[in-house]
């Protein structure tokens, strides 16, 4: 429990990997802190709640992750915790490593991750298990949480997975649901307290007293009884004081919480090379495939000037040369004109780039684009339509016309942009192979009217699909998910029609990935208790990097699956492509996302029906159950306030100037 | 042919200026890349407020030339590069503004205003300091005088191209072993830049070809100078004196 540096062992080794300025930290904006900074009681009694944090997967993929970055900078505010960052280590290093008897490590101070009080993952993706059971065995800390003692860190999970952490239940102590600024904050003062204290009743004691804020999930007190046909009968608190359901934590008031403060800057190349600011948290649009606008609802808008500081702030501290508005449905603020106009005079001259990473395409207008790329760099637009035909947008409930779309893209082409991209699934529910070859349609309408209104034919448009994964707390947790099989003869039907027409096959780019490992993907979101096993016997197979498809092996998941759930009466496809009912208990209707289940019920026969429901920021409460039951409201503009336009960026110019 | 698209607004700054610029890649930033320290660089640049020059066009870049970068894994004393701006400064304040901002392991050694010339004529050749730990200096000492008793030892590496084979003693111009303050044994040595550079690891190499030495880890390389290559002196000249 030294917390001191494995630098000098590891450096030698640095030289025999790949990339080996992922494993070095220093990056600007980051910190390490004193082992002991919180300092001592009268008994001795450590006064420092130090976690490690771990985004897992590559360094490339996790340094720019916001959730990690938020939590490392609001810990490290706090005079009495420490945090610290980690990552997943390439196969290379994590072979040296054990060559060498040295521990999973942080990139900061490289300190060994057993000797932090807490083990945090975040998870936005399941194919990030794997990775996990890696970093724990390399910590030294015993998978299973039942086999931990008071030597080891607290191993909490947060994240999107953390809204179904069933299938990770034997191996984390406990999960944090929903916004995680406030939450660290809580945890970190629960566990100080019980740290001042001497540790009273080690491990469990803490676990119990971090349950019992009814805020955080702790798989060990909760039993799980399994009818003859294999459902789930009932969930059951074993402890007192143990809520029957777990709250998910809502930030309200984004303006309060203008993190990341200081953004990391790494040296190495990561998967996003800008800055980003969240402009809004949470959306309503009502897709039914996202869980993402599921879970983090309601929707909280950060102010016009809220932004406004946090872009300057972040420049400043950066020096990056492109801001990603980050949120859901970026187009969707209910100011975004004003803060793309306000930012771009602000950054006139200064090749300061602003990017909407996402954007529907009823919400977008060519000002808005004009705006956006004023300063700096001309990208290709990107949008999601989701659903080939009419008939599965209203499914989805992803309420965008053809028209809509072809009406922004002939815009688009006619104001000088020459590539355009657009995002599809494949494999949702009620979808035939019609629904999919529609977007072949789409697309050739898209390059049609693209040379039409831009005069001539060199044009492209990319059209990118994603099997669909049906996921918790969505309505289409009871959908049957499509079989791998069936995706990809889909696909390949679906590639054939945009080839065969040779006017329009050249212009339109085609990208897709088989439906293998969205089946793994389906297992790990939809899966219960039982799925531990799985994921423990494809790690020990030697399965890691899940989410990389040079490494993922899908016959390697199959195998493991049918050893693990031998005799259990279930398998792979009951749990992805099986159809439930709606009296079945899912793994997960004991963590509680605010979403009513019978709303979710109400709003599955509502697909099936192809009946569309409104947005609730500017139409009534649709009764989803969220707001009064977390008592949060929605939270959106306009403020009526005005960015004005300031000296920023190189006002240190002047000290270099020769007058 | 399609028309061509412009980009709307006025065109870039003209430069005034050009920079030349001597920075050093020291502790674990030796393990950062030429491209790494060009991001690194661009981020520091604009945090700085360094008046700096861009290219024309949808895609501007600011107008900075790198030299003859350090393999990543080295250390460095003596890396260069260029920049233009649009505003006349003053390289002392420049050299404090960037180092300031620059990542710590990535200092700024000296910045002064280009002359006429070409930079890259004037980087010649290179000295090194290689530290070898766990071996022994009489160990090191005799492999490097095999080495130098060879005309030409061939090394080969990987390219993009595939494997290529080259000489990695001729462009030795002299090596000297000797013992740190701390016990270790060195190497100090001038490599002359040929194409293919020859680099620390390949006379590493044609070390361990030519006497089959076998250091226990590789050595840690530092350059400690790059410049304009005197026969008579036998050392290696800064190359920003003429500026």
């Amino acid at each position: 429990m030294s917390g001191e540096t494995i630098f000098p062992a590891l450096e030698p080794l640095l030289e025999k990997v790949s990339k080996p300025i992922q494993y070095v930290g220093g990056e600007l904006n980051s910190t390490v802190k004193e082992w002991q900074v919180g300092g001592h009681g009268p008994g001795g009694e450590e006064l420092t709640v130090r976690w490690a944090l771990m985004y897992p997967d590559a360094y490339e993929v996790g340094v720019p992750n916001q959730g990690v970055m938020i939590l490392y900078e609001v810990l490290n505010e706090r005079p009495d915790a420490l945090a610290e960052r980690t990552y997943a280590v390439w196969p290379d290093m994590e072979a040296l490593l054990r060559e060498h008897g040295l521990p999973q490590f942080t990139v900061d101070g490289h300190r060994p991750v057993g000797d932090f009080d807490v083990f945090g993952l975040s998870f936005s993706t399941e194919l990030g298990y794997t990775n996990m059971l890696t970093a724990l065995d390399l910590a030294g800390i015993p998978l299973h949480s039942s086999e931990r003692t008071d030597e080891h860190p607290l191993v909490i999970m947060g994240g999107h997975a953390s809204f179904n952490p069933e299938p990770v239940a034997d191996f984390v102590d406990a999960a944090i649901v929903g916004d995680g600024e406030e939450a660290v904050l809580a945890a970190t003062d629960i566990i100080g307290e019980w740290k001042a204290q001497g540790r009273p009743g080690g491990r469990v004691e803490v676990l119990r007293r971090l349950a019992a804020t009814g805020g955080v999930y702790v798989p060990a007190f909760y039993d799980v009884d399994y009818l003859p046909d294999g459902r789930i009968q009932r969930v059951v608190p074993t402890e007192s004081g143990v809520p029957w359901r777990v709250d998910k934590h809502t930030v309200m008031d984004l303006d309060e919480w203008p993190y990341p403060k200081q953004p990391l800057v790494p040296l190495a190349e990561s998967v996003h090379e800008r800055m980003s600011v969240e402009i809004f948290r949470g959306c309503t649009r009502g897709c039914r495939f996202c869980q993402a606008g599921m879970i983090t609802r309601p929707v909280r808008e950060r102010s016009i000037t809220g932004i406004g500081e946090m872009v300057e702030q972040g420049l400043q501290a950066t020096g990056f040369e492109e801001v990603g508005l980050l949120s859901l449905s970026s187009a969707d603020h209910s100011e975004i004109g004003d803060v793309a106009k306000g930012l771009a005079d602000r950054y006139e001259g200064t090749n300061t780039g602003l990017s909407l990473p996402s954007t529907r395409v009823d919400a977008f207008n060519i000002d808005l684009a004009n705006e956006l790329t004023r300063n700096g760099r001309r990208s290709g637009l990107t949008f999601a339509p989701e659903g080939g035909s009419e008939r599965i947008r209203k499914v989805i409930n992803k309420m965008v016309t053809e028209e809509d779309l072809i009406r922004t893209v002939s815009a688009a082409y006619g104001a000088g942009w020459r590539q355009v991209k657009l995002y599809f699934m494949c494999g949702l529910p009620t979808e035939t192979d019609e629904d999919v070859l529609q977007i072949a349609e789409v697309a050739k309408r898209v390059i049609e009217t693209g040379r039409e209104v831009a005069g001539h034919n060199d044009i492209r448009c990319t059209v990118s699909i994603g099997g669909f994964v049906p996921k918790p707390h969505t309505p289409f947790q009871w959908s049957p998910q499509l079989g791998a099989e069936q995706t990809d003869e889909r696909l390949h039907k679906l590639r054939d029609a945009i080839r065969a027409d040779k006017r329009y096959g050249r212009s339109i780019g085609f990208r897709y990935h088989d439906g293998r490992p969205g089946i793994v993907e389906g297992l790990l979101s939809r899966g219960d208790r039982r799925v531990g096993r799985v994921i423990e016997q494809v790690w020990r197979d030697g399965g890691r990097f899940d989410g990389w498809s040079e490494y993922f092996s899908y016959d390697r998941w199959m195998a493991a699956a049918e050893k693990a759930f031998e005799g259990t009466g279930v398998d792979v496809d009951w749990f992805t492509t099986r159809e439930r009912e709606e009296a079945e208990v899912l793994p997960w209707d004991h963590i509680d996302s605010g979403l009513d289940k019978e709303w979710l019920w109400q709003d599955w026969l509502d697909a099936l029906d192809e009946t569309e429901v409104e947005d609730c920021r500017w139409t009534p409460c649709f009764d989803c159950g969220v707001c009064p039951q977390m008592g949060t409201d929605i939270e959106i503009g306009p403020t009526g306030k005005q960015l004005l336009p300031l000296t920023v960026l190189g006002s240190g110019k002047e000290s270099m100037v020769r007058s | 042919m399609a028309k061509q698209r412009t980009p709307e607004g006025p065109p870039p700054q003209p430069p005034v200026q050009k920079l030349r610029i001597q920075y050093a890649r020291r502790g674990r930033l030796r393990y950062s890349s030429t491209r790494d320290f060009g991001r690194a660089l661009e981020r520091a640049l604009r945090r700085s407020g360094v008046p700096m020059a861009y290219s024309a066009g949808f895609h501007p870049h600011p107008k900075i030339s790198y030299a003859n970068g350090a393999p990543t894994g080295a250390a460095s004393e003596a890396e260069y590069f260029e920049i233009s701006v649009t505003e006349q400064v003053d390289p002392a304040a420049v050299a404090a503004a960037l180092d300031e901002a620059l990542p710590e392991g990535l200092d700024i050694v000296t910045v002064v205003e280009a002359r006429p010339g070409s930079l890259a004529d004037r980087l010649q050749a290179s000295r090194w300091e290689l530290r070898f730990p766990g071996v022994e200096p009489a160990e090191l000492e005799t492999a490097v005088a095999g080495f130098l008793a060879e005309e030409r030892i061939e090394v080969e590496r990987m390219f993009k191209r595939g494997m290529k084979s080259y000489d990695a003693r001729g462009p030795v111009e002299w090596a000297r072993t000797g013992v740190a303050e701390d016990g270790c044994a060195i190497l100090k040595m001038v490599v002359r830049h040929t194409t293919p550079a020859v680099r620390p690891d390949d006379v590493l190499s044609a070390i361990t070809a030519a006497t089959s030495f076998a250091p226990p880890r590789s050595p840690i390389a530092t350059r400690l100078a790059q410049g304009i290559w005197s026969s008579e002196t036998e050392s290696v000249a800064d190359p920003l004196a003429t500026d």
